[in-house]
């Protein structure tokens, strides 16, 4: 029933690697991650991929396919010529692990360096009252599955690597505006925040995020455009500023919202952890145990009592002191050393 | 080969399972001023919680103010058949509203009511609206709204340690093969990063776990590669024990053509809002199917069904919306009579009952997911579905207020899928999500208090890791043995053939002896490759999870003779009251072996019996059990909770 | 995420990991290169047109119908011809000014700073990039963050000028219905009317014009008329690149068909008048 096709795989790590061909099988109604499951399961047990729901979900199974970002399963083989030669690469943007494989980290530390959701102060949980319309747009950005191929595609990144720290990406800025959007949250420098820390400047609205967004979400018309609009409002618009002047009143000027004094700036460029600078005084990373050469571990190595390295922490003690801790924290005994 | 180098880590608590339930309970112990590791098979905010598409259940009345607690007890122990602890069932019901609440004061933005407050829709088994839902991604917003809570949190600490991870830190792409024990004092868990294969050792004197379910042991399931039983067969281990292993829930609707989309689920909305399910002859079958039990609630004729989709207070429901299992049991009964498609499955039909505009507007991602995937376009023409392997009942047994685990083991908590009891034999459609947010916190606030209570942290023995490191490396010294995928489909055919959606003693016991042949074959497991993210080495130590907990799910299936619920036995069809009583207790002998025993099930209170009607009891409970009903129903019998018991002017008045 | 700090080798000074090593510059297979080479040609054909058209400082006004061409609209210059400056003769007759000294630069900015266009020069003249996934055509990249391009946050002004210039469009296209000193219609007046409708809706399809009748907003719910024109916009706004293309060529049709009308080459066909 299947035919067989013509692949071209990308297999290496980050001491180099290259394309390799194989022929597989192919069967009515596939997609590209079933066959890429199929050369697992019969010709190379060890190809590196993620994936997770397999219906376009979760957006963990993230390549390059002929070139073009892509979800390995929403791409059907049936759009393929029966006789066309399928390449598949990891994305170039983020270093590669092995394989498919690639190192997302960038990501993540760019969604940890944006400002997160403030609540309204005085508004109990159960209480907050939302309308249907004022939530759409926050919603459209909100179906986002973090797959990255607009972070990939983008060319700011992607061409250019030295632009990693002072730019956050098409995700992070449909975050900052599906926050500011946000009918209660309760910030209102986030698109300060998006000029001077996202590196929105950087965006020339190429669209190519919008291309590839498996959601279909409108990144560059709805989050983007919208949020350097507002920042013109702020900047340079004449007519706007005129306008709160002679009303002194703006929708976008709360008078109660909070400033951001504690963003952390945005330099991180997603291979470390940068961002924290290393300035943390009692930081220090864990290590491992010395090992023998039979690559296990030594007895004493375990039973001392501070075993391995130090906690990440930079503390042994246990539980963490009172005063570490920010938030409720158990009736404890009364200490002699206070 | 790398050498077994092995990073170390100290944590007050270490979660295991970074989805819904897994999260919350990080926040939790993050809160309550633990120092928390999250470890996440996969990329953080990837789980399989995204995959929820219905809606978190929790009777905040928004919609039908009629609703309240306790109908959400009652219909979820209706819908476990009376199986489920009553008591999580019971904080289920009680505390879901204020967890759905507090996800607002997170971030959540689901969709609303013409008022501002949170919009609630039917749902399969609930007698009110009351599945708090975004469209249909319920859970990525569940999921993405956790994990941007803690990476909240993460700013706080940062803007007051200058370190982002000093006090919760996420281990993406990092598996645990072992947990380590002190005694019977949990000290830590032991596992591998996915990516470099390095071993690492999160030294922890409590865990919780958050594993999800064990899906992926069966041919066709909705669940993705992450559900292997890890958390099931990690507590087995310890020395905790598993209840109600033999249920688990089939979805009724899950594609079942083109095949390599096999298992994906058509969300139970799609016949909330009115799709539905026609046999290969074009009749609306349903209607041959409304168990006894149901008869009152579910209408008896098309038109009646067709009018309670405008008017549901003067209307009984359409059989589409009977609990999850009688579909897909009546499902099964249209395919194996012949009446089915060619592929398996029945026609789930809205492209004859909407417009398409409605279709896209209530059903965007069904819409986009078939289009997409599969190139059906359901505004046009039926989907067809069959019956999909899609969330286990059973799990770790629990102490229902806390979580902890029950057995041998301390410092063990479980929560989500990944527990059991809450559900009973069946789960309410929507009930998982509101699971996992209320036990979740449930198992974070008590994992955290239990630290407290320690008077001195539990040690890892030496011995324990290296035997974890030579039984993490086994499958890549034995390069030649028997391939991972091979073994793995061979065990999805046993489980899926045999101990399937019907289930016979025959196949049942032939079942066993597979697996038992299996065993030792995935001794010999070997993998090709190195230790650096190599699929074929984590198949192959995952590959012993899941004989073990396909063993308990065997011989717990084997031992209950009775249908219930999510097990149906061919040779027993009906419900006895007397397995009512039971549940059966898997643990782990000194061998190796699962052990089974049966265990007295836990006596609900009165006040919560007296929700209750006697005619609906008569249908679960035993002869002695109704006696003692009427013993405490009898003397106070006006003093029941007012408007609780199934409204008559709403069920009795056609 | 974070764990990728603890791993050997990689330390927050530790070197930095490489992308995978693909040598081909672009793996995609498609004819990606079509859409810029059309916008290439495209806009760079339109721009070579109306630049000559712009300097041959004639044929831009039919007297007896009083059909001014957009390009000349309004009419500055000393060498405006009797009837075709409606605003009086401000400015001196250098060829190199030309007659709408005042309104063409604004024009220029608003297309140049519009979103669409934007996107269409950076693709097709710029190759920052040609297309997605094919490497950038520049070894440094600063996006808009810096002089010049930082200037094309002045699209709000453009937008602003141009709802003016919009205005006095309309105002030709209305007293163009003329045959000498009596009411007039022909067919040079259906292309000045369509010209204008479709200047009108490109104006209004502009993403600032998005913003500031809505876009701004927090809360919809308290503003619903602003929330139906913004919906209303918005509905525009997902064709502006439509009508960006739509209105070079009516604009440029407009032209011709007034060049050719005043040069005589053939005449207006008269439905009145």
């Amino acid at each position: 029933m299947g035919t067989k096709r013509h692949f071209r795989v990308w297999r290496g790590d980050s001491a180099g690697g290259d394309i390799e061909d194989f022929d597989v099988e192919v069967n009515e109604g596939e997609v590209v991650l079933d066959i890429i499951h199929r050369l697992q399961a019969t010709q190379t047990p060890d190809l590196a991929c993620r994936w997770n729901c397999k219906a376009g979900k979760c957006g963990s199974c993230s390549m390059e396919i002929n070139g073009k970002p892509r979800l390995g399963c929403m791409t059907r083989m049936s759009t393929f010529e029966e006789d066309e030669t399928v390449t598949i690469t990891p994305l170039r943007t983020f270093p590669v692990i092995r394989d498919l494989v690639t190192d997302v980290s960038f990501n993540y530390e760019k969604a940890r360096e944006t400002p997160a959701f403030a609540p309204p102060p005085g508004v109990a949980p159960g209480d907050y009252r939302m309308q249907q319309v004022d939530v759409e747009r926050s919603q459209e950005f909100r179906k986002c599955i973090e797959c990255f191929l607009c972070q990939n595609t983008c060319h700011v990144v992607r061409d250019h690597e030295e632009n990693k720290a002072a730019f956050s990406g098409p995700r992070y800025f449909i975050r900052a505006a599906e926050l500011d959007m946000h009918p209660l949250d309760d910030r209102e420098d986030r698109k300060e925040y998006a000029q001077a820390n996202q590196g929105m400047g950087y965006c020339n609205i190429t669209k190519c995020c919008t291309e590839v967004c498996p959601e279909h979400i409108k990144i560059t018309d709805n989050a983007i455009i919208p949020m350097k609009e507002r920042v013109v409002d702020r900047r340079y618009d004449p007519l706007v500023w005129l306008g709160r002047k002679i009303f002194r009143r703006d929708e976008l000027d709360g008078s109660n919202g909070s400033r951001g004094e504690n963003m952390a700036p945005s330099t991180s460029v997603g291979v470390t952890d940068l961002a924290q600078g290393g300035a943390f005084p009692t930081h220090r990373g864990p290590e491992g145990p010395e090992v023998r050469e039979d690559g296990k571990m030594d007895v004493t190595e375990v039973t001392l009592p501070t075993q391995g390295g130090p906690s990440p922490f930079g503390d042994q003690q246990f539980p963490l002191p009172s005063d570490r801790v920010s938030y409720q924290q158990p009736a404890q005994p009364p200490d002699n050393d206070h | 080969m790398t050498t077994a180098r092995i990073e170390r880590h100290h944590y007050d608590v270490v979660v295991i399972g970074a989805g819904g339930a897994g999260l919350r309970a990080a926040i939790e112990a993050r809160l309550a001023g633990k120092r928390t590791a999250i470890i996440s098979k996969s990329l953080f905010g990837k789980a399989h919680t995204v995959m929820a598409e219905g809606g978190a259940a929790a009777a905040m009345g928004n919609v039908n103010s009629r609703d309240n607690w306790m109908v959400h007890f009652r219909d979820t122990m209706r819908g476990g058949k009376f199986l489920n602890n009553f008591r999580m069932a019971e904080l289920h019901a009680k505390e879901a509203p204020e967890r759905i609440w507090e996800l607002e004061t997170y971030g959540a933005l689901f969709d609303r009511t013409k008022d501002g407050k949170i919009s609630q829709r039917n749902f399969g088994g609930h007698e009110y609206p009351r599945l708090a839902h975004v469209g249909d991604r319920t859970g990525l917003e569940l999921i993405r709204t956790l994990q941007q809570k803690i990476v909240s949190l993460q700013q706080e600490d940062f803007a007051e340690t200058g370190n982002y991870d000093s006090r919760i830190r996420v281990f993406s792409e990092t598996t645990i093969t072992e947990l380590l024990l002190d005694g019977n004092k949990v000290a830590g868990a032991f596992g591998y990063y996915r990516e470099s294969g390095e071993f690492l050792l999160l030294e922890a004197p409590a865990v919780i776990l958050a594993t999800g379910g064990v899906g992926r042991s069966y041919k066709v399931t909705s669940n993705s590669w992450e559900y292997t039983g890890d958390g099931h067969a990690l507590a087995l281990r310890a020395g905790a024990t598993l209840i109600n292993m033999e249920f688990l829930q089939f979805h009724p609707t899950g594609m079942v053509w083109p095949p390599s989309v096999k298992g994906i689920l058509v969300t139970e909305s799609v016949r909330g809002d009115g799709g539905v399910l026609r046999n290969s002859d074009g009749k609306r079958f349903m209607f041959d199917y409304v168990p006894d039990v149901f008869r009152k609630q579910y209408a008896d004729t098309e038109e009646e069904a067709d009018r309670w989709y405008n008017d549901p207070d003067n209307n009984r429901r359409p059989p589409e919306l009977l609990p999850r299992d009688e579909v897909a049991r009546a499902i099964n009964s249209e395919v194996k009579a012949g009446r089915g498609t060619k592929a398996g499955g029945v026609l789930l039909d809205v492209s004859t009952r909407m417009p398409a505009e409605t279709i896209t507007k209530r059903l965007p991602s069904m819409y986009h997911q078939f289009k997409e995937l599969a190139d059906v376009d359901i505004t046009k023409e039926p989907m067809e579905v069959g019956p999909t392997c899609h969330y286990v009942m059973g799990g770790v047994e629990v102490e229902p207020d806390s979580a902890a685990a029950m057995g041998t083991v301390e410092g063990l908590f479980a929560a989500g899928e990944v527990s059991g009891g809450m559900h009973g034999s069946n789960r309410l459609g929507g009930n998982s999500l509101s699971d996992l947010l209320v036990f979740g916190k449930r198992a974070g606030e008590h994992a955290a208090a239990y630290t407290d209570s320690l008077a001195k942290r539990p040690k890892v023995a030496t011995s324990d890791v290296e035997s974890a490191v030579v039984t993490a490396l086994a499958p890549l010294e034995r390069q030649g043995g028997e391939n991972p995928y091979t073994l793995q489909q061979d065990l999805q055919a046993v489980m899926g053939d045999l101990v399937g959606i019907i289930r016979r003693a025959g196949e049942l016991t032939d079942a066993l002896k597979r697996i038992q042949e299996l065993k030792l074959r995935v001794a010999q497991v070997g993998a090709a490759g190195g230790r650096r993210y190599n699929p074929g080495w984590h198949l192959a130590l995952d590959l012993r999870n899941m004989l073990i907990v396909s063993e308990c799910t065997a011989k717990a299936a084997l031992e209950r003779e009775e249908s219930r619920g999510g097990h149906t036995r061919e040779d027993f069809p009906a419900m006895n009251p007397d397995w009512r009583l039971v549940n059966l207790v898997c643990s782990l002998d000194n061998s190796g072996d699962v052990h089974l025993e049966r265990k007295p099930l836990p006596r609900m209170r009165d006040e919560l019996i007296q929700l209750f009607e006697r005619t609906e009891l008569s249908k679960y409970l035993t002869e002695d059990e109704l006696t003692q009903f009427d013993a405490i129903e009898g003397p106070k019998g006006d003093a029941r909770v007012p408007g609780v018991r199934t409204d008559p002017s709403k069920t009795e008045a056609k | 995420m974070t764990t990728t700090a603890t791993r050997p080798g990689v330390g927050p000074n530790g070197p930095q990991r490489p992308r995978a090593a693909i040598t081909a510059k672009t793996l995609r297979t498609d004819r990606w290169w079509l859409a810029p080479l059309i916008t290439f040609v495209g806009l760079g054909a339109w721009v070579a047109y109306a630049t000559v058209r712009v300097f041959m400082h004639k044929w831009y006004f039919v007297e007896q119908y009083h059909y001014l061409t957009p390009f000349y609209s309004p009419c500055l210059t000393d060498r405006c011809v009797e009837g075709s400056a409606l605003f009086g003769t401000p400015l001196p007759s250098w060829w190199i000014l030309p007659e709408a000294a005042f309104t063409l630069p604004f024009l220029l900015l608003f297309r140049l700073t519009c979103y669409y266009y934007r996107k269409a020069y950076y693709r097709a003249f710029w190759l920052s990039p040609p297309a997605c996934a094919v490497p950038d055509g520049h070894a440094k990249y600063t996006g808009e963050t810096r002089f010049p391009l930082i200037f094309q946050n002045a699209h709000r002004y453009a937008f602003y000028a141009a709802m003016i210039i919009s205005l006095i469009n309309t105002y030709d296209a209305i007293i163009a219905f003329r045959s000498g000193d009596s009411f007039g219609f022909g067919l040079g007046n259906i292309i000045l009317v369509g010209n204008v409708v479709m200047l009108w809706l490109y104006t209004l399809s502009c993403h600032s014009c998005r913003h500031i009748t809505g876009g701004r907003l927090k809360h919809f719910s308290k503003h619903p008329v602003r929330y139906r024109v913004w919906t209303f916009v918005s509905k525009l706004n997902v064709r502006h690149m439509q009508l960006a293309w739509i209105t070079l060529g009516t604009l440029a049709l407009t032209d011709f068909y007034v060049m050719a009308v005043s040069a005589g080459w053939f005449s207006d066909l008269r439905f009145v008048g």
